[in-house]
């Protein structure tokens, strides 16, 4: 158990936007969304997976929507707490304690607004380790969890109750509903017993994502490299560095869809380097071979400063080095890979792990 | 009869001022030092550009000024104005409180009267819930007599700006004429927090825009001179008068813009590199059609995150006026501090005894400025080294705002620029034209009227090319309204952006449109 306050907010905003893989949101309002919150509520207690009870009912806290409306539109706050309460109305018994769903810039941030606000602990375990679009990749859904009975609200008061027969339902039905409700909705979804977070989440994430952004924040005031430094923290590989050359991005189906090319730098000089995103980065390849491959972790960071860069913030002319991360080893099996592996975002080819790429002379 | 311009620009060091002839000749130019209070320095440059070009005075028909005025109220919290805060979009956005995130002390200056008031939009134009009227007549008879400025912003103002006009309509009803209203749909784009900052930053400034504004009229006047009066904004084009009373907001960073725009003119190139050097700091931007290309990241001022149009730049800390600091043991540093505007007192080659990036390129030959002699005991294979870094100093900032490797021409511009070479790393060619130690006060005499606007489309419904020709007609009604020729116009920018997880391809549309002075 630990007390959460604000510079640990501002080392796990950091920390979450790299894990989020450029989506996720800009970790910028979520941020001020759980500091305005600890200010007038107090601080955010912290469990490890192991101190929440076996039986104890868990749920996440996370939004489902478009970033761009809530950056615009931003949430009352009260949103999270009415999708608690009809989940925990219609289940009879009290949510013991939240946590994030993923790794992003804003569901990383969001359990914070809602434990201050109600009282309750966050725990340090995710369902992603990471960030992606669809509600269905979760780790909990590999492990059979279902995402209803749900409940998803918006700032007006409207709240929906959802129960479907499968995830990729869920998914089809709260996104029709989320556009009728203004294009940014707030969730109780994935309601699971402490048991099953233990077995089926990602512990530690917080942690993770805490020490990143110190690692970050450090560099800065160390006259360190931040690169090097999270690459440690992580346990990465550097893929490439190099300079935005062009951007094509598209919405196909509601997703922000697109390839970045990165014209090499330094000992990367007359390479060229694609990178294809769904709202997440998923695939990084040379003209030579593949680097990364999603589920592994892809983040591009602004090569000075070691900030992680959104798809959305990816533009010409910036200076990135571009990493990997080995994803957590739910992803690679035959499931995980069904659900979140190239194929099902549409890239023919393989997945190969980002270590064994590397030992190919792919990553450095 | 002739028509003459006089362009004034504002900058940390230098005020310089130029005049113009109708087929835009430098007929005069000079240099001054910028005084604490900018309205000395600028009087004194005017009065010098006007005293050593020939021209009747009745025939100086334009006056156009950059300056800095705006962004020294910011910066310092000096002169601002007491505003009254007003965001619509409640029960929405009440987790993020307006001003959460600005630095403590602007805060506490622009804070005061903060309301959050019901009503605001939906991304596709929906009413979130309909607009509390009632609470803005309760909030609009509190504040009366208490403020003097109001800025509005209400949740999706870029789809719909209803709310935010209505909001006005009361405030102007309750307060009378004299209480300047800002609405953000005139301002910024979207996302709230940011296009909030930059509305209340331009709500504060409003007294000090309209005392540049007098006092710069006021100078004309004592100089004899009836011109008409414009401001630079930070697009490289101008705005009236009455406009930039409305948006002095837009005259942040129009220092640099000017030179860009200046560059453009002097050089005849209308996509290049250009390399403002300055006493203190270089800024490196790009033009794009003769244009600063923007920055799509938001921009800090006075340390409030806003979103509004910016120029894309690199700055570094090298200019004419940077010390160089050498070590015992050969070792060096560049800056990043500065004599600044004392470079004629402290610098070697002026009998000074302060090593300056200056003295460096005088004592290696590369200028002829000062006394030489001063510098010439100096180590020259060590001067050497020195500026070999200064000169990749500013090659790295030419390539971070490049869009490509490939060779791009280079414009130097600046006072400072005579320090460099014509011949630099990523440059296909490197021009300094005649008169570039002053391209701001050019650029700022020499600028269009423009107007933009930024808007979301559902493109699945009224198709890419009626949105685009939408987007283009309103950013060109913009422009006449901000002092246009109407058939000079022409669009300058077009930029579409789709959303992710929207239906109906949602796109955001942006325009500009530039044409000549009425």
């Amino acid at each position: 158990m630990r007390i959460i306050g604000k510079q640990e907010i501002e080392d796990i905003a950091v920390g979450a936007a790299l894990l989020g893989t450029g989506g996720g949101g800009d970790p910028y309002i979520g941020k001020l969304m759980a500091l305005q919150a600890i200010e007038e509520f107090g601080p955010v207690t912290v469990l490890d997976p192991d101190e929440v009870p076996d039986d104890a009912l868990v749920v996440p806290s996370s939004m489902m929507g478009a970033p761009t409306v809530l950056l615009e539109k931003i949430p009352s706050g009260e949103e999270a707490i009415e999708a608690f309460l009809k989940l925990e109305e219609y289940l009879g018994e009290k949510v013991y304690a939240t946590f994030p769903i993923e790794a992003g810039g804003l569901n990383s941030m969001l359990p914070f607004a809602l434990a201050a606000r109600l009282g309750l602990p966050v725990v340090d375990a995710d369902g992603m380790g990471r960030a992606f679009p669809e509600l269905q990749m979760v780790t909990f859904y590999l492990d059979g969890i279902s995402a209803t009975p749900a409940v998803i609200a918006d700032e007006k008061g409207n709240t929906a109750l959802l129960s479907t027969i499968d995830n990729v339902w869920t998914e089809r039905i709260a996104r029709a509903a989320t556009i009728q409700m203004g294009g940014s909705v707030m969730n109780a979804m994935y309601s699971m017993r402490g048991k099953n977070l233990k077995e089926s989440g990602i512990p530690h994430i917080l942690r993770l994502e805490e020490e990143i952004g110190k690692a970050i924040r450090l560099a800065k005031v160390n006259n360190v490299n931040a690169i090097h430094e999270v690459l440690k923290t992580v346990g990465g590989f550097e893929l490439f560095q190099g300079k935005v050359t062009d951007i094509n991005r598209k919405t196909e189906k509601g997703f922000a869809k697109g390839v970045a090319t990165f014209e090499g730098i330094n000992e990367y000089k007359d390479e060229t380097l694609e990178l294809r995103f769904q709202n997440e980065h998923l695939l990084a390849q040379t003209d030579k071979q593949l680097l990364c491959v999603t589920p592994d972790l892809i983040a591009v960071l602004d090569s000075e400063t070691g900030i992680p860069i959104t798809t959305e913030g990816i533009r010409y002319g910036s200076r990135c080095v571009v990493i990997g991360i080995p994803s957590h080893p739910k992803w690679r099996t035959e499931k995980g890979l069904e659900t979140v592996g190239p194929r099902y975002f549409g890239y023919d080819v393989d997945y190969i792990p980002v270590e064994e790429l590397a030992n190919k002379g792919g990553a450095k | 009869m002739g028509t003459y311009r006089i362009g004034i620009d504002v900058g940390g060091t230098h005020t310089d001022a130029v005049i113009l002839d109708e087929n835009n000749q430098v007929i005069s130019e000079t240099k001054s030092s910028t005084t604490v209070d900018v309205a000395t320095g600028i009087y004194n440059a005017m009065h010098k550009v006007i005293a050593s070009a020939d021209v009747p005075r009745e025939e100086i028909h334009y006056a156009m000024l950059g300056t800095t005025h705006c962004t020294n109220a910011i910066v310092e919290r000096k002169g601002l104005n007491e505003i009254a805060v007003i965001r619509i979009g409640a029960p929405a956005t009440l987790a993020v409180k307006p001003l959460t995130g600005v630095q403590d002390e602007l805060r506490e200056a622009l804070g005061n009267y903060v309301y959050l008031v019901r009503g605001g939009h939906e991304f596709d134009g929906r009413e979130i819930v309909s607009l509390d009227e009632e609470h803005l007549y309760q909030i609009a008879n509190e504040i009366k007599g208490k403020v003097d400025s109001v800025a509005i912003t209400s949740v999706f103002s870029p789809v719909s700006r209803e709310h935010e006009e209505r909001a006005r309509k009361i405030c102007t009803e309750i307060l009378g004429d004299e209480i300047s209203i800002s609405l953000s749909s005139e301002i910024g784009s979207v996302g709230l927090l940011e296009r909030e900052n930059a509305t209340i930053l331009n709500a504060s400034v409003i007294k000090v825009a309209k005392t540049a504004a007098d006092g710069f009229v006021q100078a004309l006047k004592n100089e004899g001179i009836h011109a008409k009066v414009f401001f630079g904004q930070n697009d490289g084009t101008l705005m009236s008068v009455e406009y930039a009373m409305k948006y002095p907001i837009f005259t942040i960073a129009c220092g640099p813009t000017n030179s860009l725009r200046g560059a453009s003119y002097l050089s005849d190139l209308t996509d290049a590199i250009v390399v403002d050097v300055g006493g203190t700091t270089s800024d490196v931007g790009i033009l794009v059609n003769s244009f600063p290309r923007e920055s799509s990241l938001a921009v800090e001022i006075g340390g409030a995150r806003t979103n509004f149009r910016m120029p894309d730049l690199v700055s570094i800390g090298l200019g004419g006026g940077t010390i160089v600091r050498i070590e015992e043991n050969g070792e060096f540093t560049i800056g990043p501090d500065s004599v600044g505007y004392r470079l004629p007192e402290e610098a070697m080659i002026f009998g000074g005894d302060t090593l300056t990036t200056t003295d460096v390129a005088v004592a290696l030959g590369k200028v002829e400025l000062g006394d030489q002699s001063n510098v010439a005991h100096l180590d020259k294979e060590l001067l050497q080294r020195v500026y070999n870094k200064m000169v990749e100093m500013v090659e790295e900032a030419i390539d971070k705002v490049k869009v490509s490797a490939n060779p791009m021409p280079v414009i130097l511009v600046g006072g400072g620029s005579v320090l460099f070479p014509t011949e630099l790393k990523g440059a296909s060619g490197v021009f300094r034209p005649e008169n570039s130690g002053v391209a701001n006060a050019i650029g700022s005499a020499i600028s269009q009227v423009s107007g933009q606007i930024e808007k979301i489309y559902l493109i699945d419904e009224i198709g890419r090319e009626n949105a685009l020709q939408a987007a283009k007609q309103e950013a060109m009604d913009e422009a006449i309204n901000a002092g246009a020729n109407k058939e000079s116009l022409i669009i300058v920018d077009i930029e579409d952006v789709p959303l992710a997880y929207l239906p109906g391809n949602a796109t955001r549309v942006r325009v500009k449109a530039a044409g000549e002075l009425v």
